[in-house]
Parts: structure tokens; sequence; C-alpha cells
């Protein structure tokens, strides 16, 4: 792999790789192995154009298992805001020797301009890019059903997954349907008319504006973030309505199967899309999610940047 | 390629292996062994079956060394391979590593850093089927099946039933 970009970039048996990588650390990891000298001397950017609790955190935490050295820019409180370019930005931090720049941006398709345009030859991985692409999300969210469903190790034939809320937006709906569907797995979206985009029949999954027809046939039910600060029109008349037609309530999680999954990217509204019941709830494996993320993105970075890259003798 | 090893012979080397294994530590307290992927594994998996013949059976895992090679960055990213420890952990332990070929040393030195993110053995011992030669390490083996002087090009071939269908041992010219 040179660069990650879009879940479009690789096949389902390079995605497959990646999660076993992943296993194959978490194991270690979760011993006593704290830290493994892999990437010492590899040094990673964090470029930041996008607010980011998790995704940042996660990054960081898995270069640092990895020994890897890690420098974080976000654009707030940077010369981005004197107006400096993404191309200069980059240039800069290549020239204090990063070796792979992960990058979150508002705009749909930063990440591919940065690592084709010729800019940089740095290493380049997606961690969100405006409503496009968000790789890193997708191959956790499929490590996590993964694991919850062994049987499913590798092909997800037979498993439902229903994608829940503002399709519209969502960068990690599109990453995860074109995994998930990539792996075997049957999708659904489901949201208000408003929040499903345009030709999103072309994605390969099918598509309900009606979730209490579909959620208890569903193995995982992934409930995606109302992202208000996207919220440039009305979408939805009100958050109650909202609430009370694709929110995860208490109802709704009564009839779920007994041995299906909630998931969320985070960071949850509670009582907007999901109640604070589900989220809480043992069917919830939000924070697994997040523990998984970490052993996923030290694959990513294993695979980008363990072996020979450009600049080595 | 010529074979200096057959299955007889190996059999035979793993065998004395296994008595000189309970000769060095006075019978098999504490002593877990612990294989190197791919074929140090099966090799490892072998000789607790003669220790259980002989002996007592003990604790056998594999340790993956990929993530502490030091020539990582000549080639293109290693795949991952399974480590299983066992229950019992390393520490305090007599380990013996078991690895096929020792050449240049550097999998042993690679292996000793993992064991010391894992814990501290009370010692380490090493068992190899074949010692070639040329090392580029202050490294020796405890317990070598066979010693096959070879030229540096050349290249010896581990073949074990359980991973390749037949039991040999070849050197041959690369």
């Amino acid at each position: 792999m040179q660069n990650l970009l879009s879940i479009d970039d690789i096949t389902a048996s390079q995605a497959l790789n990646i999660l076993d990588t992943a296993k194959e650390l978490s194991r270690l990891t979760e011993g006593s192995v704290k830290k493994l000298p892999t990437l010492r001397g590899r040094t990673i950017v964090n470029l930041f154009f996008e607010d980011s609790t998790r995704t940042r955190l996660s990054f960081e935490a898995a270069a640092k298992r990895l020994s890897a050295d890690v420098i974080n820019f976000s654009a707030k409180g940077s010369s981005v805001s004197k107006g400096e370019s993404l191309k200069d930005t980059a240039q800069t931090l290549e020239a204090m020797g990063a070796d792979l720049m992960v990058i979150r941006h508002p705009a749909s398709g930063a990440a591919h301009l940065l690592a084709n345009s010729g800019w940089i030859s740095a290493k380049v991985v997606n961690a969100g890019d405006g409503t496009h692409q968000h790789p890193s999300q997708a191959l956790l969210d499929a490590y996590t059903i993964r694991d919850h469903f062994p049987e499913h190790r590798n092909d997800f034939t037979g498993l439902h997954i229903a994608i829940v809320g503002d399709i519209l937006h969502s960068r990690v709906a599109r990453s995860n349907a074109a995994l998930l569907t990539s792996l075997g797995a049957r999708v659904t979206v489901v949201g208000p008319a408003t929040l499903l985009p345009l030709g999103v029949e072309s994605w390969g999954v099918s598509v309900s504006y009606n979730l209490d027809e579909i959620i208890e046939h569903c193995d995982a039910v992934m409930m995606l973030r109302v992202q208000s600060e996207r919220m440039n029109a009305s979408f939805f008349p009100s958050e109650r309505e909202y609430a009370r037609d694709y929110g995860l309530t208490r109802s709704r999680l009564g009839s779920m199967k007994p041995t299906s999954i909630i998931m969320h990217p985070g960071p949850m509204n509670r009582g907007l899309e999901i109640c604070a019941e589900a989220a809480d709830s043992p069917r919830s494996v939000v924070l697994k999610q997040v523990k998984n993320g970490i052993s996923v993105r030290m694959a990513i970075l294993y695979l980008l940047l363990g072996g020979s890259i450009e600049g080595d003798n | 390629m010529s074979i200096v090893l057959e299955k007889s012979d190996i059999d035979r080397s793993l065998k004395r292996i296994a008595h000189e294994i309970i000769e060095r530590n006075h019978g098999l307290e504490d002593v877990i062994l612990l294989g190197i992927p791919t074929r140090g594994v099966t090799l490892a998996q072998r000789i607790t079956a003669f220790l259980a013949d002989i002996e007592v059976p003990i604790p056998c895992g594999s340790l993956d060394i990929t993530l502490y090679r030091d020539d990582l960055r000549t080639r293109p990213p290693r795949a991952i391979v399974e480590t299983q420890l066992p229950l019992s952990g390393i520490e305090g332990k007599r380990v013996v590593l078991v690895d096929d070929v020792l050449f240049s040393g550097r999998t042993i030195r690679a292996a000793l850093d993992a064991l010391t993110e894992l814990g501290r053995p009370q010692s380490v011992q090493l068992a190899v089927l074949v010692d070639r030669g040329h090392r580029e390490l202050p490294i020796r083996a405890d317990f070598v099946g066979k010693n096959i002087p070879t030229n540096a090009k050349e290249i010896v071939k581990v073949q074990l039933e359980e991973i390749d269908g037949i039991d040999q041992v070849e050197v041959g010219a690369r």
C-alpha cells in the first residue's frame, strides 16, 4: 500500500489483511507488551484541519505504540489562520521530516489532492475528508463486527447491517457501505429522504425510510451522528421528530435481535440519534470500537511504513 | 540442491536435542519451548512430543519476531504471524528458543528483544536444527541438530512434513 485514501482503493483481501494484522497487534499489545520498536525513527504528522477527538488521539496512540515520532498539527491556532495553503503547510511539515501524514480536512478530496498532487513524497492516510471517505473508521467497524461474529471472519455473507441517520453528510456511511458490501454483508441505509444522497442505490445497498421495519432483522445497527455543523438547511422539522422516527429509542432497542449489536462512530448525541439506554446497554460496542480503532490504525501504519519506503537506502 | 538430512536424521537430531535439554536443565522444571515461526514452531512441537515421551509434557508456544527485526526497512512490510505464549507466561522460566536454521544470528537477536518485552525469563537457551555458520552477531546455539558448513551464498532449505509434505534439509546454490 502506498496510501490509504478511500475504501474503494483497497480490495476485500487487502482489507482482511489489515484486519488480520490488527488482530495480531491487538493480541500483542493487550498482553504485557505496551510498545513495539517497529516504527522507531519514522515520523508521523497528524494534519487536522477539522475538530476531532478520537480519530486524532487514536492515530497518535497507534503511532506511539509502534515507537514512531508523532507531530500534531491542528489548523486552529496555526498559520492556516494567516492564510497558509494546504500545499505550503504540507511541504513545511514534510521538510520537518514527516514520513506519513494523517489528514483530516473539511473538503472532500483533500487527502487525494495531498497524495497525488506531487507536493510531497510522504505517504498519506485519509482520516476523513468532508463528506467523502473515512477508511480507517470503516476498517475498525468491520473489525468490531468480525470480533463479534467470529463465524464470519473472512466472509460477511449472511450479516445484515443497517446504517441509520444522516447518510447524506456521512463519510463514515460511504466508507462503511463500500467495505461491508465488498466483504459480503447486506447493508441497508435508513434515514429521512432529505438525508439520503442522490444515487445512493448505486452504492450496492438497500434503502429504507422506515427504521422499525428494518431493525428487528439486523445483526448490527450503526447509528450515525446528526452532524449539526453540516446542517445548513432544514433537513428535518425538529430534533424531537427525528429522534422519534430515526433515533434508536428504548422501544426499538427492545425489538432488536438478541445477538445484534449497536455501533456508533461517536461522538454521540444522546437523546437525538441514540437514547441513553441504548448507548449504555450491553449491546453497545461503542467503546470497543474506540479500542479496536487503535489496533486497526497500528495495522495501517505498520503496513504503510513498516517496510522500505522512498528515501531508505 | 543436495540433501544433507533425511527424515530419520531429523528425527534422531530432535530426539537427541530433547535429551540434551533435559540434561542441561537437570530435568524439565520451569522449562518452556518457544518456536520461531514458521518452521521453528513445528520443530518446537516435535521436540515437546519427544520430551513428553522421555519425561513430562511441558508448555510449548510460538514467538513472532517480525516487529523486532532490524531489516524491516529493506523490503516491503512482512506479514505478522501469531505469537502464542504458554499460559504460564515466561516470567522466571527457562525458555528454549527453537528455530530451523541459525545463520547471521539476527533473528535470534530480534527474538531476545521480543522476549525482553514479554517478561524476564530465568534463562534463555537456543536450539536449532541446522547451524550453517556465518554469524554476524555474537550469538551461539546451545543445542544443534547438525553443523553444516556452507558458503555464504548458498541456501539451506528446511522442509518439514507438517508444512511442506516432506522431511528433509537441502543445501544448494541460490
